[in-house]
């Protein structure tokens, strides 16, 4: 009974597929698979349908990038480095190249093309040549019969490694050495700082920053690096197709963006580097960047053979980016009223060794660095530096989440100070459409803060419980530390912002593709392509509902993501793609009918479609130059009540509640598992975690040691949506993935210092600083 | 070394080597990919198998200790085409989202209520606690052990 | 066999073992299943003496008769890893790894038990807390093997409390299990990850009320990536306190 594992899972369903073995040939001919979703009923909008792939998961069908298998295939592996900045001397593959089963040991020298990529930048090497700068950056890969064979061999390689001095302290990395001195961000239409290791700055001046109020609160906060610890692995197969291109099966974000850096390195065309995406389990931004692709692509068309490469849990770790650990200044001045004056901010990022998407994290933390909240003044200077630490780059939230940790922190502090109730105080400095930004851009379309505010105020937290419980509903647990002892119980209130969709001039768009035909006579079907990446949030069940609505037939199916057959979709992130595909799969529906009537056949239609244009910011201002930086805005407000142990400084959540700001609810089944998995996310980085460094190595790169919420750290959550729609966005939905991570944090570490009285000024929180140790 | 495991209630051999997991030999050997793994060291439970009749992280069973032994993997918990009901009720709760956790939660569902018909929500999460989801937050997961146990 | 392969890695739950074989940690020439022993399973009583088999899995110490007759064991077990652990993790593995972080080791340790060692030489018993020897050392020679714990249940009221960063699957920052023994007019108390192997402490009934300092002048915790030493003391005075309070009110 042996299975073989398939690229690519279509939405939902046992595999209907033929692995075609082709005599003695090695290469394997992998075909598409098409797939129908006739199960489902028509969807509509506000409908909570049940997700289509959701049977193959139950079942263990489904297909993951971990499961892929071609016949002939090839294992590879990667040597990293177990420095965290040295030069490289030299590297001797020779005992590695004898070892058993092995087929390839590549090094820098054998990429055929350009030797570096980046999402925005292209400073990162495919393989390190003359220098390595973070622990873990790949030196040397391997391509064997198996893994075993791959890792044995890899120990083989004898790199001759010469320490440099690294560069670990964020707020001294402008002083040392330069870990690029090509400067590869310069002369972006940033400002030019030109100190050493500085990634961006950006300055945000809005009104008269110096105006004193009756009153002025300071802090110094900190948000410690954390893990999207997304559970399936980096992992994917690469095929060469025996004519000098490749497809390359991989769980990613955004194919498109991943072939247009693949292509360059391999020195081939953009067509003859084809990428489908695989089963993927889980993102949460940590696969924007590029993992085994390049690797596995180099191994395969090296090998003629297909490669299949699968990180284990700490090569994960070790291998992708995380959330940027900030360090964050603040001071607000408000009347005694309680209107605020003037806000001032400082923000270092520390980037890591290489850029990823820092630049656009760090704009995000400006721009949202005073919160959901109306003020005049506002002076707001960020910089992210580079380092030799773990690489940073896109975790959900974006920025966003330091900055309100931060802002509502210091929200907290003014109410005590002016003795004003902390829900009032947002009520009254609550932003509205018309407002304007700390970056001038007023708001145009939905952003309903004060309604969410008041929806989770009236959300009424459960009664204390009694004593005696059992120890799962205590602090401490099943660890059975207290039996109500030392239990003080502490409500918080936090409200987030985030903004929705790409911003800063970038041209963002999704391509879909439509192609309508009779599948029965006189019964419409359609096929529906799009490069959107199912990450596990359910949009490829938008597309089908999408379709299904526009088209009005059952008869959708929606196909294999590739970049073979359509153009870019763009990423699934910045809480966009429910939005964007909508957005094009509408269109190309529409246009698609239209088609038809006017050719009485069948059709197939690909259009692009394009949210409202954004503008950059003036370098020195931080100003908008056009109308608006950022296309749309989603809010969230949250309550939590928490008990703390405080001789122990342990936490016990007990109850979450949460308003959000939705725009429209396309599938509510859906958006409450969104704000239920994002609010988790929260918790973790409240309460648990934090990648840990020695000297820029990761001391806890295990889920021993990271640790991640379980079902008995989570407390029921009830979240309310609030639907205010969104005029610029198709039926006026809003992505809902991310503002319910950018809140949460916030929100738990307010109910701590209510219970403990702390200042609790970094997170995640230890137990050494409620006790106060 | 050769072993044989009776799997989703059919008698099975494999080759193995003799230092691998039982997960390795599901997946790698037997054809089995149902089972995850994503941590290999019995943090995340995304591998729960029964392993006569109890759950286990079957990346912790050496291979060679599952000789004449029974397992039990998701895979082998429906009939046929059939979903066993803890599936269905995981479907119908919106309780899979990326769906990498799914199987282990499945089984360990599956087990949980073999043995406590009626859990209390108490009862499910410590249960469950020995099963990781990043995507979900288990709340849904939690509502589609209640519906399974309603169901039944 | 142990005397034929003295450096085979034992194997029976797996749930240490498996991560160093996982892992590449440890690649050994051999590899000895004592999965099929069978009476190295269950536990029995004669004489009011508890016999646990190595093969003991904390699933069963969780529950039933010898949850109450080693009510600190069961109230230790619960807290270890997650129910798939429990399933096959086992007291003889928590003592042949020796960790002093062990959850069981505490427990075991203020019911004063001992470990039964057997080779092709004989069968020989010590007290756990000799058998401890160093972190993650034990006095287990080259060609033994642990079959048995065996131990006269105190009767003594007892507690076991494990301070973790999360509510489940934790590997302890510390953790302590006290025995009030009115009977004999002490009180027994042992802690964990606190110090290179299990400590224990013992003091008389009448000076219960100064636990909290005895336990923290004995430990001798570090700094890691799961605690600071600082509060490692600071947690176990915390715990020791409301220990003895627990175990005097029962």
């Amino acid at each position: 009974m042996r299975r073989r594992g398939h690229p690519m899972p279509p939405p939902g369903f046992s595999l209907a597929r033929n692995l075609s073995h082709v005599g003695e040939e090695t290469v394997p001919e992998v075909q598409e698979v098409t797939v129908t979703t006739t199960t489902l009923e028509r969807g509509r909008v506000g409908e909570s349908t049940p997700r289509s792939d959701a049977i193959p998961k139950v079942k263990g069908e489904f297909v993951f990038s971990n499961d892929l298998e071609a016949p002939g295939m090839l294992w590879g592996h990667t040597l990293r480095s177990p420095h965290v900045h040295a030069e490289i001397r030299s590297i001797d593959i020779s005992a590695a190249l004898s070892a058993q089963g092995v087929h390839a040991v590549l090094v820098s020298g054998d990429v055929p093309g350009g030797e570096t990529y980046g999402l925005e930048f292209s400073d990162q090497p495919v393989l390190a040549s003359d220098r390595v700068r973070y622990f873990g950056e790949p030196v040397a890969i391997v391509g064997a019969e198996s893994a075993e064979d791959a890792r044995r061999a890899a120990e083989l390689i004898r790199v001759d490694y010469a320490p440099l001095e690294p560069v670990l302290d964020p707020e001294r990395a402008t002083e040392q050495e330069s870990l690029h001195h090509d400067r590869p961000t310069a002369g972006h239409g940033y400002v030019d700082d030109a100190r050493p290791n500085v990634v961006r700055s950006i300055v945000i001046r809005h009104g008269h920053p110096d105006t004193e109020g009756d009153v002025s609160v300071s802090g110094v906060y900190e948000v410690a690096s954390q893990d999207q610890a997304f559970l399936g692995t980096e992992s994917g197969l690469a095929v060469p197709d025996g004519e000098g291109g490749v497809d390359i099966y991989v769980a990613t974000q955004w194919l498109h963006v991943d072939r247009d850096q693949i292509a360059p390195c391999l020195a081939l065309r953009p067509e003859q580097v084809r990428v489908h995406l695989a089963g993927v389990g889980g993102a949460f931004g940590g696969r924007e960047d590029l993992s085994i692709q390049i690797h596995a692509a180099l191994l395969a068309l090296h090998t003629g053979r297909p490669v299949k490469m699968a990180y284990g849990r700490e090569e994960s770790f070790t291998g992708h980016v995380h959330r940027h650990p900030a360090k964050i200044w603040a001071e607000h001045r408000a009347t005694r009223t309680g209107r605020l004056v003037s806000v001032r901010v400082r923000i270092l990022l520390d980037g890591g060794a290489y850029a990823s998407s820092s630049a656009a994290v760090l704009a995000n933390a400006c721009c949202f660095a005073a919160g959901p909240y109306r003020v005049d003044n506002v002076l707001i200077e960020g910089t992210c530096v580079y380092t030799n630490n773990p690489p940073c780059g896109a975790m959900r939230g974006f920025g966003a989440v330091q900055g309100c940790f931060a802002y509502e922190a210091q929200m907290d502090r003014l109410a005590t100070a002016l003795d004003i109730d902390p829900i009032e105080l947002r009520l009254l400095n609550a932003l509205e459409p018309g407002d304007t930004l700390p970056t001038g851009q007023r708001i145009a379309g939905s952003l309903p803060v004060a309604e969410v505010i008041r929806r989770c105020a009236e959300l009424a937290p459960p009664e204390p419980e009694e004593l005696p419980r059992d120890p799962i509903r205590l602090p401490g647990g099943t660890g059975n530390t207290t039996r109500g002892e030392g239990v003080r119980r502490g409500t918080g209130f936090a409200v987030g912002i985030k903004n929705i969709c790409f911003s800063e001039g970038f041209d963002d768009y999704t391509s879909a593709r439509v192609r309508l035909f009779e599948r029965m006579p006189g019964v419409l079907a359609a096929e529906v392509q799009c490069a959107a990446t199912e990450v596990g949030q359910g949009v490829t069940d938008v597309i089908a509902q999408v379709a299904r609505m526009e088209l009005e037939t059952d008869d959708v199916v929606v196909t294999v993501p590739t970049t073979a057959r359509v153009g870019s979709a763009g990423s699934t992130s910045a809480s966009r793609m429910t939005w964007m595909a909508a957005g094009a799969v509408r269109l190309a529906c529409r246009d698609a009918l239209k088609e038809r009537v006017r050719t009485g056949g069948d059709v197939d239609v690909e259009r692009v479609y394009r949210h409202p244009p954004t503008s950059p910011l003036d370098p020195e201002t931080g100003q908008v130059l056009g109308e608006r930086s950022h296309v749309a805005f989603a809010c969230a407000a949250m309550k939590v009540v928490a008990e703390v142990d405080v001789d122990l400084g342990l936490t016990r959540l007990v109850w979450i509640g949460i308003a959000q700001d939705v725009g429209r609810a396309l599938n509510p089944l859906a958006i409450h598992g969104q704000i239920e998995g994002g609010t988790t996310q929260g918790i973790g980085l409240a309460l648990m975690e934090e990648i840990q460094t020695k000297g820029g190595l990761i001391t806890n790169a295990s889920f021993t040691d990271y640790l991640i919420p379980t079902t008995l750290d989570v407390p029921p959550i009830d979240a309310v949506l609030v639907e205010d729609p969104e005029p610029d966005a198709p039926y006026g939905i809003k992505g809902v993935g991310e503002p319910p991570t950018v809140v949460s944090t916030a929100a738990i570490v307010s109910a701590l210092r209510d219970a403990t009285g702390r200042e609790l000024a970094r997170v995640p929180v230890r137990p050494d600083d409620i006790i106060g140790l | 070394m050769r072993i044989d495991v009776r799997v989703n209630g059919e008698q099975l051999a494999a080759d193995i080597w003799p230092g691998e997991s039982l997960l390795f030999t599901l997946r790698e050997r037997l054809g089995l990919s149902g089972s995850k793994n994503a941590c290999e060291q019995g943090e995340c439970g995304s591998c729960s198998v029964l392993f006569d009749g109890r759950l286990v992280c079957s990346c912790l069973v050496l291979a060679a200790q599952a000789d004449g032994h029974d397992v039990v993997t998701v895979e082998g918990l429906g009939e046929g085409d059939a979903l066993h009901p803890v599936q269905q009720s995981f479907v119908d709760a919106g309780a899979v989202q990326c769906g990498f956790c799914t199987p282990g939660f499945v089984v360990a569902t599956a087990d949980l209520l073999a043995r406590n018909p009626s859990p209390s929500e108490d009862e499910i999460r410590e249960a469950l606690s020995g099963n990781l989801c990043r995507c979900t937050g288990y709340q849904k997961i939690v509502e589609a052990v209640k519906m399974a146990a309603e169901r039944a | 066999m142990r005397a034929e392969h003295p450096a085979a890695l034992v194997i029976r739950g797996g749930t240490d073992v498996m991560v160093e074989l996982n892992f590449d940690r440890s690649r050994p020439d051999a590899i000895l299943d004592l999965g099929e022993v069978g009476e190295l399973g269950g536990w029995s009583r004669e004489d009011g003496v508890l016999r646990l088999g190595a093969g003991l899995t904390y699933a069963a110490a969780e529950t039933g008769e010898l949850a109450a007759a080693l009510p600190a064991l069961a109230e230790a077990s619960r807290t270890v890893g997650s129910p798939q652990i429990r399933n096959r993790g086992t007291i003889g593995g928590n003592l042949g790894t020796a960790s002093p972080a062990g959850d069981a080791l505490p427990p075991l340790l203020v019911e004063e038990a001992d470990v039964e060692l057997a080779s092709v030489r004989g069968v020989r018993r010590l007290p756990v807390r000799e058998f401890l020897v160093g972190p993650k050392r034990s006095a287990l020679a080259e060609d033994e093997l642990i079959v048995a714990v065996v131990v006269r249940p105190s009767g003594a009221p007892q507690t076991f409390m494990k301070v973790g960063p999360r509510n489940a699957m934790v590997i302890s920052v510390c953790s302590l299990a006290v025995a009030v023994d009115r009977e004999r007019g002490e009180v027994r108390a042992s802690f964990g990850s606190a110090g290179p192997v299990t400590g224990f402490v013992r003091v008389s009934l009448d000076a219960a009320r100064g636990l909290p300092g005895v336990v923290m002048e004995a430990s001798s915790p570090i700094d890691d990536v799961r605690g600071t030493a600082a509060y490692r003391r600071h947690a176990l005075g915390v715990l020791a306190r409301r220990a003895v309070e627990r175990c005097l009110a029962a």
